[in-house]
Parts: structure tokens; sequence; C-alpha cells
């Protein structure tokens, strides 16, 4: 069992965030971060619900260090919320004041003072709970995901490595996703601690906000984003502030968003792929190649139950995606298992067909649905495309050319938009809705 | 309630031409079911209201700025209050817009 250091590869002095526009250094943080673990509450489980990305930080370390685990629920309904409280009785909420707790639960309320410094930076057994993350509930109820601190640290510094991060020294970060989610966790949190990089603290929303405040950080400097954030802020912004760096994962990058990213911001764009059971898994540049590289640490195999992955986490997980291995550390994904398709004897998957459906020039998003039917006839799966501009007998005849004929849409819907939750993805709820809504409208 | 009364609350309710149209984008781009002339323009856009989330305001902002030219910002100190109402909404993009 070893100790693994809470920050690494910081130079003295460094920023370790940007807050209001002003740059926290590390050490500020640190002496933050004891400042805080003194005054925290003595009980075992903590919500950390701060929406401030350094004071999450700040409370995640400050429990760390009294050995108190961090709680990351995907969203703070009430439901959940009472769900944890009941599964977890000690548990306590961390908050900044910009988020309430939606229940009468004990609260600590937490504002960085600034007040302290510390220039020693504590080391935190590797075997150590650091958080529990809840799967997002796409696949089912919600499941604990516990963490120790060495797989998150690993995975931090494995994703630090992997792109190739080194080679921007002293990185600002800014991020569109919270975190709280293990995308935000990994990518603005984590790999920030473990590689020497500087966080934007903020989580700016509208696209020009975005523009302004990545304007405002130091180069070089990074965007870490959705697909659902990339395309608003192309569409809108005419001129997009330059950047050395841009990430992207929760769902599927249209060939031609990621190009079009690439071609304006003047960076390289990656992305990443993995779930909230196992962490980060593998990454890729999807403009040079569809082929998914695993992290440092990771490694595939295949079983007859599917693939497991082994590598930052504790015990090995199945995935619940269709993977061609090609070797033990490189595939191609061809989506999720639940959702493959069976039309007439050919399978194939949805995301492998909305993959086809979203390469078309023209298409700005797109997703293929299998209607629930049963009655005795072969069913046909519906389709629905935002594709301002272009006739169906154009999308209708590119998918002839890409996908088997049994798998062509029938029907093909043009819509303004897909129902898209926060992180991108398309809840099976969203879409049987969206389904409803269409049929009640052609009766 | 008495007589007058009663008529200010109808007229609170009642969609101006420029409500009425940014009511239509908004439908449009988000592809509601609700009939745009139906939408109650002091009623709150997110969560209960028009029930839209913020995936849904990313849009309405992105056709806002194509429509109006307005470009929204939530570092605004008004934006709680500008996402407060259609009626809301329509006054700072009548405020602001260049097209």
């Amino acid at each position: 069992m070893a100790d693994i250091p809470l920050i690494r590869n910081f130079d003295a002095g460094a920023a370790f965030a940007f807050r209001n526009r002003r740059p926290v250094r590390v050490e500020e943080f640190l002496g933050e971060v004891r400042r805080l673990a003194d005054l925290l509450p003595d009980r075992h489980y903590v919500v950390n619900l701060c929406s401030d990305r350094y004071q999450f930080t700040v409370g995640l370390c400050a429990a760390l260090l009294r050995r108190q685990v961090n709680l990351l629920p995907p969203n703070v309904t009430p439901d959940l919320l009472k769900r944890l409280s009941l599964e977890y009785p000690d548990a306590y909420c961390l908050s900044d004041g910009a988020v309430q707790p939606p229940l009468p639960i004990e609260t600590f309320h937490y504002r960085q003072t600034g007040s302290t410094v510390s220039a020693s930076v504590p080391h935190i057994s590797e075997e150590q709970i650091a958080v529990i993350g809840f799967t997002s509930g796409s696949t089912g109820q919600p499941m604990p995901n516990p963490k120790s601190w060495g797989a998150l640290a690993k995975s931090g510094l494995a994703e630090f490595e992997r792109l190739g991060v080194a080679a921007y020294r002293n990185m600002s970060v800014l991020g569109t996703v919270p975190q709280q989610h293990s995308y935000g966790l990994e990518s603005t949190v984590l790999m920030v601690m473990q590689g020497g990089l500087a966080m934007h603290a903020g989580r700016p929303f509208f696209p020009s906000d975005i523009c302004a405040e990545l304007n405002a950080l130091p180069r070089p400097r990074g965007l870490v984003t959705t697909p659902v954030h990339l395309r608003v802020l192309l569409a809108e912004a005419s001129e997009l502030p330059s950047v050395d760096f841009l990430l992207c994962a929760t769902a599927p990058l249209s060939p031609q968003l990621a190009i079009e990213a690439e071609t304006r911001f003047a960076a390289p764009l990656h992305e990443i792929y993995g779930c909230t059971e196992a962490g980060q898994i593998a990454a890729r540049r999807p403009t040079q190649t569809q082929e998914w590289r695993t992290l440092p640490g990771v490694s595939l195999h295949a079983d007859e139950k599917g693939t497991w992955v082994r590598g930052h986490v504790e015990r090995e997980v199945l995935l619940a995606d269709v993977i061609e291995l090609r070797g033990r550390n490189a595939f191609l994904l061809h989506g999720r298992t639940a959702d493959l398709v069976n039309i007439a004897g050919k399978r194939t998957s949805l995301a492998h067909l909305n993959f086809h459906l979203n390469s078309i020039e023209g298409v700005r998003d797109g997703a293929f649905v299998m209607p629930e039917e049963d009655d005795g006839t072969v069913t046909r799966l519906t389709a629905f495309v935002v594709a301002p501009g272009l006739a169906g007998e154009t999308i209708m005849a590119a998918l002839r050319e890409r996908i088997d004929p049994a798998f062509l849409p029938r029907p093909l819907c043009f819509v303004e938009a897909l129902p898209r939750n926060e992180t991108g993805k398309l809840s099976r709820v969203a879409v049987e809705d969206l389904v409803t809504r269409l049929a009640a409208k052609v009766g | 309630m008495n007589e007058p009364a009663m008529k200010e609350t109808l007229s609170n309710k009642a969609l101006t031409a420029e409500e009425l149209k940014l009511a239509e984008l908004i439908v449009s781009s988000l592809n509601l079911e609700t009939q745009a002339a139906e939408i109650d323009p002091t009623a709150p856009l997110y969560g209960e209201g028009m029930g839209l989330d913020s995936i849904d305001i990313l849009e309405v902002a992105l056709a806002v700025s194509k429509a109006y030219g307005v470009k929204l910002r939530s570092d605004d100190e008004l934006n709680r209050k500008i996402f407060n109402s259609l009626r809301s909404l329509n006054e700072h993009i009548q405020q602001h817009r260049v097209k």
C-alpha cells in the first residue's frame, strides 16, 4: 500500500485555478484544503454539491484528508438525495451556496477565504475510498460505484499522459461539464491535480460566456466539453477564441462536427470513452482515426459475456458496449449492447446506424429508434434527423450507400432538435416521448 | 375579485405581437407540441411552467442569436430575471436587438 500525493507536476508559485478571473496559487489551494479539513463535521460521507469547480476540489481534498467519502450523485433531485440519506445515514451536504439541497438535510456551507497558505503537499493512501459515483440511470437504477484515491489519481495521470497534455505545460482548463460527473471529475479536476494544470473555477453556459472566459485564460488553454455544447458554440460564435486543446465526451461526436471544431479552433480535438463504473477507458482523435486506444494501465479482454475492462478501479467491469477488439489496447466501438437491433435476422446496433446517419453531409444530429410494435409484421426503424436544407431523398440515398437496406428508416422524420439531456445523451424515455408526440401529430 | 382587477389579470396573460413571435421561435426551435399562442407570457421558462431544461435554454439562445442578433450571457446580473418568463426574455431581446 502506497501513498499518492494530492497534487503533482506543479511549478512553485504556479496557478492552481482561475476564479473570477484571478489566479489562485497552489499554496493558497493547499492552505484552503487544510483549513476546510479542520472545519468539516465528523462524519463518514459528504455529498459534495459545490458548483464552483475550485471550491468543489477544495471540498473533495479536505474530505480526503479527513478520510470522508465524497458522494457524487448525477443530479440533486429530492428523490435521489432521499435515497442517498437512507443509504448513507450519516451523510451531510457540502454546499457553496449556489446549489441548495432540495431536502432538509444537514448542510455545511463553505466559502473560501484565501486566508491561509501551505507549501506541503498531503499524501493520501491509494486504498482509501475517495468518491462514490452513481450511474446515471439509462441502464437501470442508480448504482454506487466506489473509487479509491489510487484509482482516481492514476486515472488523472493516465489521461494527462495519453492525451499528450504534458506538451502544454501549465495549461489552463475550462470545462462546460459538471465536476460531479465522472467525465468532469476526471478531465477538469483529477487531470488538473495530477498534471500540474490550472482549472477554471466556473462552468460557463452560453456560447458568449464560454468564449469570454476562454479569452480571459492564459495560454496554453484547453476546452473540456460535450457534443451539445460544441455544436451550439460552433453555430453561434462568429469569432472563436484560440485554444490549444479540445476534449469531448459523453456522446458520439459526428465526424463533420469534429472536423469543423478542429478547423475553426485550430486545435486538436480528442475524445474520451469511459463509463461511471470503470472510469475513463480510452481516447482517440476522431479526425485521424476511428480506433480507440486505451489509457496507460487499462486493458480489455473479451469472453462469451462481452468485453471486460481491467483498469484503474479494483474490479473488472463488463462494458455495456459492442466492442471490436484490435489487440489488448485498441478497439472500435459499435454502440451499446442494449442498442442491438435485429430486423429480419440481420443484426446491428442503433449507435452504429446513428454513426452513419450523422456522417451524412448536412445532417446536424440524428438518431435511429426501434419502435415498440408487435403486430406480427417486421418492425422497421424510425429515424429522427435534424438537417435543415436537406431533402429526405438525399438522406435516404446516402443511407442506402452506408447501411443494409433492412435498416433503412421507415419513416425518416425531420425535427428541429433531438431531446438530448444535459450530458448530450438521448434517453429511452425522451425518445419514446418524441415518438408519441409525432404519432399524435400524424393522427 | 372585482371586475377591473380581473381585466388586469387577463390582459397580463395576453401575448403581444412581439411575444407571440418569440413564442413561435421557441416552439419551433424546441419542437414543442404547445401552440405558441397558448403560452402564458408570465409563466417561468425553466422547470415548471414551460418545462424547459438547460439544453433547451441553450437551443433558445442559439435561435435568439440568429433571429435577433442578441447573444445571451449568463454572467449578466440580470440573467435570472431574463429567463423568468417569456415576457422578461422578450423585453431583454427588444432592448438589445440588432436585427
